[in-house]
């Protein structure tokens, strides 16, 4: 129990000396500890609910994805049977119902190369061997076309990768600082940004799917038809921001894909507006349709609304358009960073979100802070006259104790969140519960009538295996919590858990040092415990 | 200096004569928590049940009443309105609109805004949560599984280290504990919301520290003297520990209470049911779970095996020491 080697010695205190270092850089503000140099040192990490700052949610809507392939497939099928070499094939009577899409093949001694044209535009998912299409001909003439659920799932894992890169080039686009993106699960984006004022323009902004089309408008609609919402072939009923019905041609002139960069600006009126600029090809399609349609309208389109509907005056060659509809500056300022990220894959919607104001988070940081401190003292000033000098050793302990957590949270670049202060707390409470359980084993023993060394090797080594095994459980239930929890409660498992691995180590170890180095200088006959 | 002492030394309390008092105590306590949380249910926060929460604080006393009907005026569904901790801050509950998309949600925010602007109310909202009823079902089945889960390993980790009956007694102990705390937020009308699982998870974490305590005394004390009748050696270990649980409890009682004191009122039903919580887990230790280890009839004749097989090794190293180097 004396035999306290000085290497041991050196070591435990070398080991505390590192951890609480590294919790001095995480306890100055940030700018000063860049003025004196430690920039570089690790730094905890505030949580959203102390730092302020918005966590959303971001699900895919994958119900609607098997309908938009759907609706893709059957435009990309016309083309090529259209554009089919050696001979175009002529097909007919479309369908979409049932999932599925079937059409006719008029010529039946075409049907096979029918078959040929579509399975080429189908891909393989993965390295599975299906295709992501099964093209099967159905009545010798009818050729039908059904989605596999490998490519579904395929489609939805590009585009949830794609939809990650365009969140993040939005988020980044509005300079906030130290946003995290990250996908959780097959559909879903967890985004989390800290500091930020008004989510309202984040969530705008990240949940735009932004699909912009330029179409030309049917001048003449037939009148009959678009009373019974029925679509003259090869064009489409939509509406613009007053529910009224706009008559657009299927095939839009130009997408999003076609544009070179989008930014806030200023109508010929004054009014908010976007202006954008196309890439070479788009600047070319623009061109030639405008030159052909002079006099004409046609529909600025955001997803599937349209935004306005203006007439060509003049040919329009260099490649520059305003789009205006009914903004403000700060709308046309997320539509000009949605529409430069380009358009997201796949369509999002929050079903989650938590803001917290900076004034809160700032409240609760203060909170936390009073009663930890509180808490240690009235600990400290408990133990100290229950236990005396062995009590003034478990204090030194838990002192020490929570700047090593601090340290080992910076090191490892842990999050301190809300709970995680109340587990703080709590560690301060269980902390002593083990020199509680080593005092009163000495106690016990010097009642038996050990001599004074004895009881206390007896005290910790009888105590060490029910301290051990009462840490466990505690180390169970904040494992569980780590797994399961979110955000938050997951800040609290961290402290809980930190704080087992650091209490056991201060309170057993760091003590015992303390005690053996003292009854080996005084070599006490009795003890006041 | 005269150190203080809370329980006094060499105490010896019938804990198990009392037991069958304790017993008929804590069957009633549980029932009636259980029965209170059956009829009138636990106030779940919108983690639970989906919806839109905002906390909002007012320059001055929050005008409540006012703040009701302008909220009604919006016809935006039905408002739960809740002090949150102080008189100046307010937690308004709605219902997520029909259509569940940005757009919606951003503007009933701005509605509730905007009818709240003229209360003086501080911008921008001091915390605005909305979880989706897909979400808020995912969260209760993990709050749900995370507790399951938590009492199982645990039980299973007091079979593994003890013998079964201080698994099943842990166990039920255990249940006892969660339950009581259910009952609490049912009583109080707490909201109970993801926080509260975590406190839940810790209590669970806390009790069964308490308890392991208790049976490892036990387990030794039934090495020690193995011709003590069980009643009277589990009461030996309860009194044995009962400086160390006693001074335990009070000083997590006593951080807690600094927490519920000064923590903030985000902190506050969290800090309440940890609290409660080291109280009905200290209790459960003492009476349900020791005690229980007579109802289940403990098989001694293992310890007594374990006893045996112990003296000979020391014995056998006796006869080493003697003629080898001491150690």
């Amino acid at each position: 129990m004396l035999d306290f080697p000085r290497w041991k010695i050196a070591s435990i205190i070398g080991v505390l000396l590192v951890g609480i270092l590294l919790a001095v850089p995480s306890l100055i503000p940030e700018t000063t500890a860049k003025r004196m140099g430690l920039g570089f040192a690790p730094r905890i990490n505030f949580g959203l609910d102390l730092a302020g700052g918005s966590h959303i949610l971001l699900e895919a809507d994958t119900a609607d994805v098997a309908k938009t392939r759907l609706s893709n497939m059957q435009d990309t099928v016309r083309t090529a049977m259209r554009k089919n070499t050696p001979a175009p094939i002529e097909i007919g009577d479309i369908s979409t119902a049932n999932n599925a899409l079937s059409f006719f093949v008029r010529d039946p001694a075409q049907v096979d190369a029918a078959v040929d044209t579509a399975r080429n535009l189908t891909q393989p998912v993965g390295t599975s061997g299906t295709r992501d299409w099964s093209v099967q001909v159905v009545d010798s003439t009818r050729i039908v076309m059904t989605q596999t659920q490998g490519g579904i799932n395929q489609f939805i894992d590009q585009a949830m990768a794609g939809a990650v890169d365009i969140v993040r080039k939005r988020i980044d686009a509005l300079g906030t600082k130290e946003p995290t993106i990250a996908r959780q699960g097959a559909d879903r984006i967890l985004v989390e940004v800290p500091g930020v004022q008004d989510p309202t323009a984040l969530k705008a902004l990240i949940g735009k799917t932004a699909k912009l089309e330029f179409k030309l408008v049917d001048m003449n609609p037939d009148k009959a038809a678009l009373a019974s919402g029925q679509a003259p072939i090869g064009e489409q009923i939509l509406r613009d921001e007053r529910g009224q019905p706009v008559v657009v041609q299927r095939q839009a002139i130009l997408t999003g894909g076609d544009l070179k960069s989008a930014r806030q600006d200023y109508d010929q009126n004054g009014q908010p507006a976007v202006a954008i600029s196309f890439n070479p090809k788009g600047a070319r399609a623009f061109a030639e349709t405008t030159q052909a349609n002079v006099g004409k309208q046609f529909s600025m389109i955001l997803d599937g609304q349209v935004l306005s509907s203006p007439v060509i005056q003049v040919p329009i060659l260099d490649g520059n358009a305003i789009i205006n509809g009914n903004f403000t500056a700060q709308s046309a300022q997320a539509l000009a960073i949605s529409l430069q990220s380009g358009s997201l894959p796949i369509a999002l919607k929050t079903v989650e979100e938590r803001t917290v104001g900076p004034g809160l988070g700032a409240d609760s940081i203060h909170a936390g802070i009073i009663a930890s401190a509180i808490a240690v003292a009235a600990v400290v000033v408990f133990m100290f006259v229950t236990y005396g000098r062995f009590g003034f050793y478990a204090d030194l302990a838990v002192v020490i104790n929570v700047f090593v957590i601090l340290g080992l949270m910076a090191l490892l670049n842990a999050t301190l969140t809300l709970p995680g202060i109340a587990g703080f707390v709590l560690t301060i409470g269980t902390a002593v519960d083990a020199n509680v359980l080593i005092n009163e084993r000495i106690r016990e023993e010097r009642r038996r009538g050990r001599n004074v060394v004895q009881a206390v090797e007896l005290g910790y080594k009888e105590a060490s295996r029910t301290i051990f095994e009462a840490n466990m459980t505690h180390a169970i239930t904040g494992l569980i919590m780590l797994i399961l929890g979110s955000g938050p409660v997951k800040g609290f498992a961290v402290v809980l858990l930190f704080g087992i691995a650091t209490s056991v180590f201060t309170a057993v170890i760091f003590t015992r040092m303390l005690v053996a180095i003292w009854l080996r200088r005084q070599r006490p006959q009795a003890i006041h415990i | 200096m005269r150190l203080l002492k809370i329980v006094p030394d060499n105490t010896n309390i019938g804990f198990v004569k009392l037991r069958g008092w304790a017993f008929g105590l804590t069957a009633l306590l549980t029932v009636a928590a259980g029965v209170l949380v059956g009829v009138r249910g636990l106030n779940l926060g919108v983690d639970f049940v989906g919806g839109l929460s905002i906390e909002a604080k007012f320059h001055g006393p929050a005008p409540l009443d006012d703040i009701r009907t302008r909220i009604d005026r919006l016809g935006v569904g039905d408002a739960q309105l809740q002090l949150a901790g102080s008189p100046d801050t307010v937690t308004i509950r709605l219902p997520l609109p029909p259509v569940h998309d940005e757009g919606a949600t951003n503007a009933l925010v701005a509605k509730v805004q905007g009818a709240l602007t003229p209360d003086n109310v501080i911008l921008p909202f001091n915390q605005v949560d909305t979880v989706s009823g897909k979400v808020s079902e995912e969260l209760i089945g993990k709050g749900i599984f995370a507790v399951v889960a938590a009492v199982f390993c645990i039980a299973l980790f007091g079979i593994v280290r003890f013998e079964w009956q201080f698994g099943v007694a842990t166990f039920i102990s255990i249940f006892h504990d969660v339950l009581m705390t259910l009952g609490f937020f049912a009583l109080t009308n707490f909201e109970f919301d993801l926080n509260i699982v975590a406190a839940v998870l810790t209590i669970i974490g806390y009790s069964i520290n308490d308890k392991i305590v208790i049976d490892d005394r036990i387990r030794e004390n039934l090495r020690k003297y193995r011709q003590m009748p069980l009643g009277e050696l589990i009461d030996l270990s309860v009194n044995e520990t009962l400086p160390r649980t006693v001074m335990t409890s009070l000083t997590i009682l006593l951080a807690l209470l600094s927490l519920l004191l000064f923590g903030g009122h985000v902190l506050r039903g969290f800090t309440a049911a940890m609290m409660l919580g080291v109280v009905v887990g200290t209790y459960s230790s003492i009476y349900v779970s020791s005690s229980l280890l007579i109802s289940l009839g403990l098989d001694r004749s293992r310890f007594r095996q374990m006893a045996e097989a112990g003296d000979k090794k020391k014995a056998a190293r006796a006869r080493a020491e003697r003629i080898g180097p001491k150690d």
